[in-house]
């Protein structure tokens, strides 16, 4: 596979910095907002993403090349002649996605309530719920179909790991400003999510000066 | 025994001169040189296109005026809907104010301070439970509000002083565009990929920037075209300098701010026609031009939103210094002081955490 140390840079800067999943694009906030209210369990989450992340960029890749994609390889002779033109994709892409997303969660779950029984116990039901998380089907779709340009395996599970250390990057400075959150005299209205979203907002305010760097 | 002798209260019980009201009135007073030369120098400044207020004199201070007196006003009414006390009296609204007028175009039309001086009390201080609170510099996020808001009158129209002879003669000019000084030495790197390519990388880069450099003459002493309150680097560091002889500004943010900005400045790499020409920069442009100095000195220092501790504070001074200087030279934008103390200002609860000084005798 053919790729440059400028191409893995401009990946780096593009998905951690300049289109944060988090705070550029807008994916993955029910995570980002529920779990960061103390920066052990942001980091643990960040880490659990992360994970998910590559290894969900690394096995899309390969099923959208083999198996989705209107010239993939497998099951192509068992298709009807009216879908040859289009492959399984637009029938099984989410669904096959959010399998594969669904059975690493399911092991990243098995590993930590076994191993870090802690942090397991306080992510509680936003853990299992990083299988509906935007944001890790939006880097596999990303990767895959919706690519603005085609990438290489190696390309797309690095760009998978590098969004979720983005994400990773986001959840201790959001769970900082939010420590500080409790304990300032917000009005009481504003309480809880809605001065985390507005926090979030600002947060990607700031944001905006990376954007147009290459 | 008298009873009356003993008063039971709680600590602090010897107090300081210095209070909310005297600190922000002396940055008032820091700032004002600054804002009436740059009054003076834009006097002529008007906006793009609207006709109304062409007759007005003095448009900047107009300006300078409805930012001051929207950040007073929302202050008052959040207090009072609130059902606090209402304390406009304490100046941070009317610094907060001028502050937000400071680092817009001073040829912005008129609903750009008022949208602006109300974000920041509201939603930049309000939100957080008030003075003191906040996160964020809110003059800051006020900008970085209304330069995603109103991208074109914040980021295209400028005013020139030398402009204003121009316009005198008669000539009918609205608000003529031309770049600042960070944006001439910027924009016409990315031209130069079409050109021809030259042999020799560095001696064309020089080039580029010698035909396109403001003279340090003029950056000093402000007759270059910018945001109302940093035309002159020379009135705002008087400006810091009084601030710090008072020690309102300690030197842990501004003085390794600027030597950061100076260092990567000269050191940071540009690329020219395909090819990395490192060491090449103007460290004395990069600390003169834009808004470095407002920046190091009034927004940085911030109380609220900086680092308690001194360890913390050069962190965070590094850390604006390096964040600027990225995002002026790689990022679509000409100038990055605004951004990078807003992204420090994020850090900053993570870097007093981390920073936070061990007690006398613990365990190490």
């Amino acid at each position: 596979m053919d790729w440059s140390w400028g191409q893995l840079l401009s990946i780096i800067v593009s998905v951690t910095l300049v289109s944060n999943y988090v705070l550029s694009r807008f994916l993955g906030l029910c995570p980002f907002v529920n779990s960061s209210d103390r920066t052990d369990k942001a980091f643990g989450m960040g880490m659990a993403v992360t994970f998910v992340m590559t290894l969900a960029s690394f096995v899309t890749y390969l099923l959208y090349t083999f198996v989705l994609r209107p010239d993939a390889p497998l099951f192509r002779s068992m298709l009807p002649d009216a879908m040859r033109p289009y492959g399984l994709e637009p029938v099984l892409r989410t669904v096959s996605y959010i399998l594969v997303i669904a059975s690493l969660v399911q092991l990243v779950e098995t590993f930590m309530r076994k191993m870090i029984p802690a942090l397991y116990k306080s992510l509680g039901i936003f853990l299992p719920l990083i299988t509906t998380n935007c944001a890790v089907l939006g880097v596999t779709l990303l990767n895959t179909t919706d690519a603005p340009e085609e990438l290489s395996l190696f390309l797309a599970t690095f760009q998978g790991f590098f969004a979720g250390l983005g994400f990773t990057f986001a959840m201790p400075l959001m769970s900082g400003v939010r420590e500080r959150l409790a304990q300032l005299p917000v009005p009481e209205p504003l309480k809880g999510a809605p001065i985390t979203f507005i926090c979030t907002g600002l947060m990607a305010l700031a944001f905006l000066g990376f954007a147009g760097m290459a | 025994m008298d009873d009356r002798k003993f008063i039971v209260s709680s600590s602090p019980h010897i107090r300081g001169p210095e209070d909310i009201t005297r600190i922000m009135w002396a940055v008032v007073v820091a700032l004002a040189p600054a804002v009436v030369w740059g009054i003076f120098v834009f006097r002529d400044a008007r906006p793009a296109g609207t006709r109304w207020c062409h007759w007005m004199p003095l448009y900047p201070a107009f300006i300078a005026a409805l930012a001051v007196a929207t950040a007073v006003a929302t202050e008052a009414a959040i207090q009072r809907l609130r059902g606090i006390r209402v304390t406009i009296r304490d100046g941070s609204a009317i610094v907060t104010g001028l502050l937000f007028a400071m680092i817009i175009s001073p040829c912005v039309p008129w609903f750009v301070p008022i949208v602006g001086s109300f974000f920041a009390i509201a939603i930049g201080k309000h939100c957080f439970g008030g003075l003191g609170c906040n996160i964020w510099n809110p003059a800051l996020i006020a900008r970085a509000f209304v330069l995603s808001s109103y991208v074109f009158p914040l980021t295209s129209v400028w005013h020139y002083p030398a402009d204003s002879i121009t316009m005198r003669l008669g000539k009918e000019t609205d608000a003529i565009t031309r770049p600042t000084p960070l944006a001439a030495v910027k924009d016409p790197l990315k031209s130069l990929n079409k050109q021809a390519e030259a042999a020799n990388k560095r001696a064309l880069l020089e080039k580029v920037r010698a035909d396109n450099r403001t003279p340090y003459r003029d950056l000093l002493f402000g007759n270059i075209g910018g945001c109302l309150g940093e035309t002159s680097a020379l009135l705002l560091l008087l400006g810091g300098v009084f601030l710090m002889l008072r020690g309102y500004v300690k030197w842990q943010i501004p003085i390794p701010y600027l030597a950061t900005v100076a260092l990567l400045g000269w050191a940071l790499p540009v690329k020219v026609q395909g090819e990395w020409i490192a060491f090449a920069g103007d460290p004395v442009f990069h600390l003169l031009a834009g808004g470095l100095f407002l920046g190091a000195f009034f927004m940085a220092t911030d109380m609220v939103t900086s680092p308690i501790t001194k360890k913390g504070m050069i962190i965070f001074g590094i850390g604006c210094g390096l964040l600027t200087v990225i995002i002026r030279i790689y990022s679509g934008y000409p100038e990055g002081v605004c951004y990078s103390i807003l992204l420090m200002n994020t850090a900053v609860p993570l870097i007093d955490r981390y920073t936070k000084p061990v007690k006398l005798g613990a365990p190490r």
